[in-house]
């Protein structure tokens, strides 16, 4: 893992690539300019606004949960045959859209990816925020979100235990677990960090705070090696552990019967598709962040340009997700799953199906061409695309299946209403409210690896003289 | 000496790079001391080994976590499924174990995550809200752009003077006392 040991034709220099880091930054420079957002920089009129809008949109969220809780789920649009709706399409687009902050810092971690570093940190916020308004769903489409606690295996005077042979009971199990190692993860990433920011505080409250959050961290040798050591250790957990979440996800469908989601493709294919729409979420969250707090030397056009590839690459194992549902349907000749599968282009909810395709496996297809890799607004633009088709793809999956299942008297129609809106719309404004406290709660890049990074680019620039 | 209860910790000298605190560790070992410690704002490799330190249980803890978590998934789900609350569907079998494998291995993943990071913070003794080095005024420097490193009076060979000597000799700057205060 030596840096010096790196091989020179993998240097940026080489191979023209952007830097990771603009040049010219020193241990000090970095620290300040990472920690002074969080310590000194004054409240802007911009964040203000943002803070008080996505709030309101809260409001909103806790509202329409206290109108659910009143009035029960009959408020949805849902209704046998369509039992999931919003709640579950809403779930799933969250749940994906957590697993590019895992993958960018775990997987690349342990791929050795420099240029994940100055995105990890809130790529791994932006995991957390998303699993948050991810939990939300199913706890609230239980109808009686008060027993939830039943999902839990837990001795009750009752006797009973939970269906352990089910996927919904395996998704509790994914789901918390995601949500509690990524915290894990993320706060022990923060551990040095919040000793800089103690170190660095001037305001008593803020030493306090940030004193009592570091434990006492003071960067000793040993420290820095168990931490390493626990680290890499947590990455390697972390790998498996986001592949699976997203598979067990997938299991909720692909178990079934229900035509359309009964494939061995599923668990793949939505894997992928999480990472796509993970990647374009870091994009959203990212091109503004680097823009407002001027962060443009630590999150430079090689990162937007990577970036852009990953989406590239997994956009297509979703089409060719896509592509291998509408084979194996008329491969197998099973007459419900080639019904299904003309259901998707002619039925009645085959809008969604070409909006789905116009957003998430065409338009990204501009992406081969350099200039709109490296073209901000163009990147920023198509990662709301992205967002939006994952959205719509789960839509897909979700209504279709269940609108035209076995038999034409079992099939329905599915409406969304006011509170399926308003409570998903709460959700991105929850999302939303969140980052804005933590870009300015937390050092919204990680400082001591920063550090590391200038270390890193000081070697190499050595190696080349 | 105004505080009268104040006993001396160690002696600590700063350096500016990584390489010039681990060829200054190396000399302080090879000068014969035993209880040094480094603070640095980065990882430095190698640095830990240098000052002495041969091996962590981190590894270990997290194997026995995971291991535990393991154990606890598949036998809760069959203490469940099998004993305590058994249900016969069309006589299949009540040990199911394919259908167990998905909560073993969350719970697996759990349990090492959580012994990993609560390991690493107890062989770490953190929380720690206070230690001698934090009385030294320059050490807010450790976390942003210096590399301290002290050798603890607990050293057989220390000697307050000497020890300082030592430290001025290897290029260490801001060379100063650092006070254990009771």
């Amino acid at each position: 893992m030596s840096v010096a040991q790196q091989p020179p034709v993998n240097s940026p220099e080489l191979r023209r690539l952007d830097p990771v880091l603009a040049p010219g930054h020193t241990y000090e420079s970095v620290t300040n300019k990472i920690s002074d957002v969080v310590l000194t920089r004054p409240l802007g009129l911009g964040w203000l606004a943002g803070f008080t809008l996505t709030f309101s949109i809260v409001m909103v969220l806790f509202g329409s949960i206290a109108w659910l809780v009143i009035k029960g789920v009959g408020i949805w649009g849902i209704n046998i045959p369509i039992g999931w709706g919003f709640a579950i399409v809403n779930f799933v687009w969250w749940i994906g859209i957590g697993h590019a902050g895992t993958l960018i810092s775990a997987i690349l971690y342990l791929l050795n990816q420099k240029w994940r570093t100055s995105i990890n940190r809130f790529a791994e916020a932006m995991t957390l925020f998303a699993v948050a308004c991810a939990g939300i769903f199913p706890l609230i489409h239980t109808g009686r979100p008060w027993m939830a606690y039943y999902m839990f295996p837990y001795p009750s005077t009752m006797g009973i235990w939970p269906q352990f042979r089910s996927p919904l009971i395996w998704d509790v199990f994914a789901v918390s677990t995601y949500g509690t190692v990524s915290l894990l993860f993320w706060f022990v990433g923060l551990l040095p960090d919040l000793a800089t920011l103690r170190d660095r505080a001037k305001k008593r409250w803020q030493q306090l705070v940030f004193g009592l959050l570091s434990m006492g961290w003071r960067g000793s040798a040993h420290h820095w090696h168990r931490y390493q050591s626990a680290y890499l250790l947590l990455a390697g957990l972390a790998t498996p552990l986001v592949l699976s979440v997203h598979t067990v996800v997938s299991f909720d469908f692909a178990i079934a019967i229900v035509p359309g989601w009964h494939t061995t493709i599923f668990p793949p294919y939505f894997v992928a598709g999480a990472i796509y729409s993970g990647f374009a979420m870091v994009l959203t969250l990212a091109i503004p962040l680097r823009k407002a707090y001027g962060l443009e030397d630590f999150i430079t056009m090689r990162h937007l340009d990577n970036m852009a590839k990953v989406m590239l690459a997994t956009g297509l194992i979703v089409a060719y997700g896509y592509f291998i549902e509408f084979f194996m349907a008329y491969y197998s000749g099973n007459q419900f799953d080639v019904f299904l599968a003309e259901q998707r282009l002619h039925g009645p909810y085959s809008h969604f199906y070409f909006a789905l395709i116009l957003c998430n496996i065409l338009t990204p297809q501009l992406l081969w061409i350099e200039k709109v890799r490296r073209n901000v607004l163009a990147l920023f633009l198509m990662s709301l695309v992205i967002n939006t088709g994952m959205w719509l793809e789960r839509f897909v999956i979700v209504v279709i299946s269940l609108t035209r299942d076995f038999v034409p008297s079992a099939w329905g129609r599915y409406q969304p209403t006011f509170w399926d809106y308003s409570t998903f719309i709460g959700t991105l404004g929850l999302f939303t409210m969140l980052v804005f406290l933590f870009v300015r709660g937390l050092p919204a890049i990680a400082i001591s690896e920063m550090r590391e990074l200038v270390e890193h680019e000081g070697h190499l620039k050595r190696e080349h003289q | 000496m105004k505080e009268q209860r104040s006993r001396v910790y160690g002696v600590m000298g700063e350096f500016a790079a990584p390489g010039q605190i681990l060829r200054a560790a190396r000399k302080a070992r090879e000068a014969g001391y035993k209880n040094i410690t480094a603070y640095t704002p980065i990882p430095v490799e190698g640095l830990a080994e240098t000052i002495g330190f041969r091996w962590t249980a981190v590894p270990l803890i997290t194997f026995i976590g995971g291991l535990g978590g393991g154990l606890t998934g598949f036998g809760l789900q069959y203490w469940a499924s099998a004993i305590t609350y058994p249900m016969n569907i069309g006589g299949r079998s009540l040990n199911s174990w394919p259908a167990f494998i998905p909560v073993t291995f969350e719970l697996t993943v759990l349990g090492a995550s959580i012994f990993a990071v609560v390991g690493m913070l107890a062989l770490n003794r953190l929380p720690q809200p206070h230690h001698p080095v934090f009385n030294v005024e320059r050490f807010t420097h450790a976390s942003t752009d210096r590399f301290f490193l002290c050798i603890e009076s607990r050293d057989p060979k220390f000697h307050l003077a000497e020890t300082a000597k030592f430290l001025q000799s290897v290029a260490a700057e801001h060379v100063t006392e650092v006070k254990d205060e009771e």
